[in-house]
């Protein structure tokens, strides 16, 4: 009975401690269940997401990218079938047996084994290496047949880009791998980092690029804590890119590559009422399918070293100066500037001594007595020195940014150029220095300061040949038919012989831009270059085509160095000038000339005169347009422009 | 109460099972099948080895339980020294042949069993100290000469427990201790004392302890040392109660244990899991029942007659309570992971053997309250 003697106080101590601890245990209680509430009620729905974000792991796959056409339907860029080899490091039984096998099996090389080998070291064993992304039939069916030996290893049929011929090269441009800059530039990328995904890097393909690479796809897997897959759980196939059809032919793409072949240069087609662009060829072209996979070492260096730059598209990017194709903007300049008339004569002799400088004429002996359409016609420099003199740079300026001079053509073409159209303010901005009158008379034909592309003055061009109106050049088709009403326009005015500007009124207001105050000047340097090209004396009458193919057209020669008056007295013949210093050929018409339809410009770089070598291109590339004419029209009557 | 005075040497067997409380019995019971349908899920959805070797393991113990209670209290309290001491034995021979596990020597291999003998001292320090204090009268309680025996008797399992390491079920060992000093009436400021001088023996003690030993104190205070260990094992464990929500994802569709974010779950982290697949309501359910058996002992403690008995009561219900709080502090992550099983329902024989002996002398208590003492 020792506990109970005594023991009563003892008792109630230990009851009033037992009172505090009671207390503690409440708060205690309190502690949790306030804890469960808060993580399973109130923030339960954040810890789902956790949950959910733990569980499933998202594998993407590329989709399959739009295709481009040209306007007939035939595919320029599509998509073929490749066969990869992926190889999933954990699934092997021993992976240096396996690779020194695929090494032997492949014929891969050193280089690329240390690649794969540091591939597998940098990430997870059980994500997929690709061992190859583009094998071979013979390859693909050779790894077939030693399968079962190579465990680990998965064959896997997949879709990449191809091009199916090389002169589209530039204007459709090429993909490639995602790079740090592409993400920058595109935001949309950054959801869609897939195995095997390209991006589009130059060209329609850059341009269309967010359209065309389509929804990536998505297989979502259940993994555990190390990431291993448990169980698919979802697949999304994703969704193939928008296709397009363009307003290339592209039979008029491979004539003009071939027949630039051996030539730096370009050639642009265009629909003078639409501004489709029909052809845009840029010479030398390089293979686009070796960027899918990864160009080699060798074959970049090749292409950057190249003299002739072939991964420049010279039709957007090559800055050339006009040359004598600019005397129709001057000659347009001088007469909508009431500067001069089309009957005022100047004396040709060959040359000109102005501002103390010594002007010369391409013709040595001189044209003789020259009115404005025999200048147009010959191309006498004489009277456009003359002209220009009078109607100043500035002036000039204004009518040849009007008609499409130093502006961008394509939206969407980064490697697109503006091109320089002088004036006084330009240079002292630019070079900071006044203007030379001097430098007038060189800006009249279309030497000095100039810059263009070769797009430029193929718009300039239509500009002219459809009567003065002001167009918008497109590559891809879309729903905007503004320049059917144009042709309409333009074929209805016809029949009002006695406007009363009242058509001109509507339209003008309505639809497009006249850029003449009066047409006839318009008209008046149309009929004056199918002089140069169809009647004797003109500079291109040379390549002149029979009756159902009558066109007209301007030719230019432009200089890459200053004749000095020694070379001159020589009469150092272009030919036998190292091939960097040899003039540029230039070319520009429209066709056919009685009722216009397309405009097309020539420039061959270093061939020496227009006439001789860019002339000649263009008579041929004419001739299949205007035999393609009645097939594209009848493309379009059927509605298939959209 | 019944006849006061009577002194009921002999119970019946029929008494004895009256006896029982029987809310604390079917309380233990509903645990027992919850932790059955937590370790079948553990197993992921097949009646494997855990869940096996645990429902043995909780029909061999929940037997001894009710043998313990039907044992004359006198039994135990006369057996309290003999038990503390074996087990101490037990603990000094884990030092020298123990198993080790995960850099921690924790075991016996026993043939039938790994008997982990920290585990058993969490209630035979509690038994050996109720029975000190049962004798001396509560005038010495505060003088010094009767402090040093309990303090020694603490400190030696506790600095072998530590030396494992291991710093959770030590403190779990010393806390029941000091419970029970604290319900005798030991004065405040003893523990203020003793306090300070943790304090400041901590650092030293540490600093001849094993460099990975040491770490491990050092992650154990400071948790953020050991990102993907502590940290991560917290992270996962909110994530999974967290997600829970409400009503849970279902039996055997807690998705962060079957993928194995959770670790431990069978043994520390049985409660994240059971509230990721039952939700608040399930978890609440499981805290209630420990709450219900905490609240019962302590009412036992309350009618039992002996200060032996109500020290033992007392204290037991508090070492219980917080075995549970801790655990379940840890996996919601109110405090630092320590390791601390959940009674009954975490996988572990000690464990499970320990609770299980407590409670049977909690229940001899009951059963055998008016019996005199000593």
């Amino acid at each position: 009975m020792l506990s109970s003697s005594g023991g009563g106080s003892k008792i109630r101590l230990i009851g009033r401690r037992m009172f505090i601890i009671s207390a503690a245990k409440a708060i205690v209680v309190f502690s949790v269940v306030g804890r469960l509430i808060s993580l399973q009620i109130n923030e339960s729905k954040k810890y789902k997401t956790l949950s959910d974000k733990n569980r499933f792991r998202e594998w993407k796959f590329a989709p399959p990218r739009g295709v481009i056409k040209d306007y007939f339907g035939n595919e320029i860029a599509s998509n073929k079938q490749v066969y990869q080899l992926h190889l999933i490091p954990e699934n092997a039984e021993n992976l240096n047996s396996l690779i020194f096998r695929l090494k032997n099996i492949l014929k891969l090389s050193d280089k690329a084994i240390f690649k794969i080998e540091r591939k597998i070291s940098s990430q997870k064993p059980w994500d997929p290496v690709i061992i190859s992304d583009n094998l071979t039939w013979s390859e693909f069916s050779r790894i077939n047949l030693f399968l079962h030996e190579l465990q680990g290893v998965e064959p896997i049929v997949s879709v990449a880009r191809i091009y199916h011929e090389d002169s589209s090269a530039h204007v459709i441009g090429y993909v490639s791998k995602i790079s740090k800059r592409d993400l920058q530039k595109k935001e949309y990328l950054r959801d869609m980092r897939a195995a095997g995904i390209r991006v589009g890097k130059t060209g329609l393909e850059n341009k269309l690029d967010s359209d065309m690479i389509g929804n990536v796809g998505h297989k979502r897997y259940e993994v555990n804590a190390f990431g291993k897959r448990i169980k698919e759980v979802s697949i999304d196939q994703g969704k193939i890119g928008k296709s397009f059809r363009t307003t290339l032919d592209l039979e008029l793409q491979k004539l003009s590559s071939e027949l630039l072949k051996g030539k730096a240069g370009s050639v642009c087609v265009m629909d003078i009422y639409r501004g489709d662009i029909i052809a845009m060829v840029s010479s030398p072209s390089y293979d686009p399918n070796k960027f899918v996979h990864g160009i080699n070492n060798k074959d970049w260096k090749e292409l950057i070293n190249h003299r002739d730059k072939p991964l420049i598209n010279k039709a957007i990017s090559g800055l050339y100066p006009p040359g004598s194709t600019i005397k129709t903007i001057v000659a347009i300049s001088a007469l909508e500037n009431d500067i001069t008339n089309t009957k005022t004569t100047h004396r040709c002799t060959g040359s000109i001594e102005l501002y103390g400088e010594k002007f010369h004429c391409w013709k040595k002996k001189g044209h003789g007595i020259v009115d404005m359409r025999k200048a147009i016609k010959e191309s006498c420099d004489i009277y456009f020195y003359e002209v220009a003199r009078k109607l100043g740079i500035d002036r000039l300026s204004v009518t040849a940014k009007e008609f499409g001079l130093g502006k961008l053509m394509v939206d969407g073409f980064v490697e697109e150029k503006r091109g320089v159209v002088p004036n006084t303010k330009w240079k002292r901005e630019k070079i900071g220095k006044s203007w030379y009158l001097g430098e007038t008379l060189h800006s009249g034909i279309g030497q000095g300061y100039w810059q263009t592309t070769p797009l430029q003055l193929c718009l300039m061009n239509a500009q002219v040949a459809n009567g003065g109106y002001e167009i918008k050049p497109r590559l891809v088709l879309n729903k905007e038919k503004d320049f059917v009403s144009l042709e309409q326009f333009v074929e209805d005015k016809k029949n009002f012989t006695d406007d009363t500007g009242f058509l001109s009124d509507i339209y003008s207001n309505f639809r497009y831009k006249a850029l003449f105050k009066n047409q006839e000047n318009i008209n008046f340097v149309k009929e004056a270059l199918y002089g140069a090209t169809n009647e004797p004396g003109g500079t291109s009458y040379g390549s002149r085509l029979p009756k159902e193919f009558i066109y007209a057209g301007k030719t230019g020669t432009s200089q890459v160095r200053k004749f000095t008056q020694r070379q001159r007295e020589l009469e150092i013949k272009n030919e036998d000038l190292p091939y960097e210093q040899r003039d540029h050929a230039l070319f520009v018409a429209f066709a056919p000339y009685k009722d216009p339809r397309y405009s097309i410009s020539v420039v061959v770089e270093h061939g020496g005169s227009g006439s001789k070598s860019a002339a000649p291109i263009a008579k041929k590339v004419i001739k299949k347009l205007l035999e393609r004419h009645t097939f594209r029209e009848k493309m379009f009557n059927e509605g298939k422009d959209i | 109460m019944f006849k006061s005075g009577s002194i009921q040497s002999h119970l019946t067997l029929r008494d004895k099972i009256f006896g029982l409380d029987l809310t604390l019995v079917i309380s233990m019971f509903l645990i027992g099948v919850i932790s059955f349908f937590a370790m079948y899920s553990t197993d992921g959805g097949q009646f494997a080895y855990h869940t096996k070797s645990h429902i043995v393991r909780f029909v061999v113990f929940f037997t001894l339980f009710f043998i313990v209670s039907f044992v004359k209290l006198n039994f135990w309290y006369n057996s309290a020294i003999p038990i503390y001491l074996v087990i101490l034995f037990l603990l000094v021979l884990v030092k020298y042949f123990g198993l080790t596990s995960s850099g921690s020597q924790r075991w016996l291999g026993l043939y039938f069993i790994n008997l982990q003998p920290s585990e058993l001292m969490k209630v035979g320090l509690i038994l050996f100290l109720a029975k000190y204090y049962h004798r001396i009268s509560s005038g010495d309680v505060n003088r010094v000469r009767y402090l040093v025996q309990p303090l020694i008797a603490l400190l030696i399992p506790v600095i072998l427990v530590i030396t494992q390491p291991d710093l959770g079920t030590s403190f779990l060992i010393a806390f029941g201790g000091m419970v029970v000093v604290w319900l005798a009436g030991v004065q405040m400021k003893f523990f203020t004392y003793l306090g300070a001088l943790f304090l400041f023996s901590a650092p030293i003690a540490i600093s001849f302890l094993k460099p990975y030993q040491k770490s491990r104190i050092l992650t154990f205070l400071d948790p953020s040392r050991d990102p993907l260990g502590a940290g991560y094992q917290i992270t996962q464990s909110k994530i999974a109660i967290g997600s829970g929500g409400l009503f849970g994802k279902g039996f055997l569709n807690g998705s962060q244990s079957y993928l194995d974010y959770l670790p431990e779950k069978h043994t520390d982290f049985i409660f994240t899991l059971f509230s990721e697949e039952f939700g608040f309501f399930g978890s609440m359910l499981v805290f209630s029942l420990y709450i219900l058996i905490t609240w019962r002992i302590v009412n036992i403690g309350h009618s039992v007659r002996s200060s032996f008995g109500k020290l033992y009561c007392y204290s037991f219900a508090t070492a219980f309570f917080v075995y549970v709080t801790v655990n379940m502090g840890m996996v919601l992550g109110l405090i630092p992971i320590v390791g601390a099983p959940l009674p009954i329902m975490s996988y572990g024989g000690s464990s499970m053997l320990a609770i299980m002996l407590g409670l049977g002398i909690v229940m001899s208590c009951k059963i055998h309250k008016e019996q005199p003492i000593g």
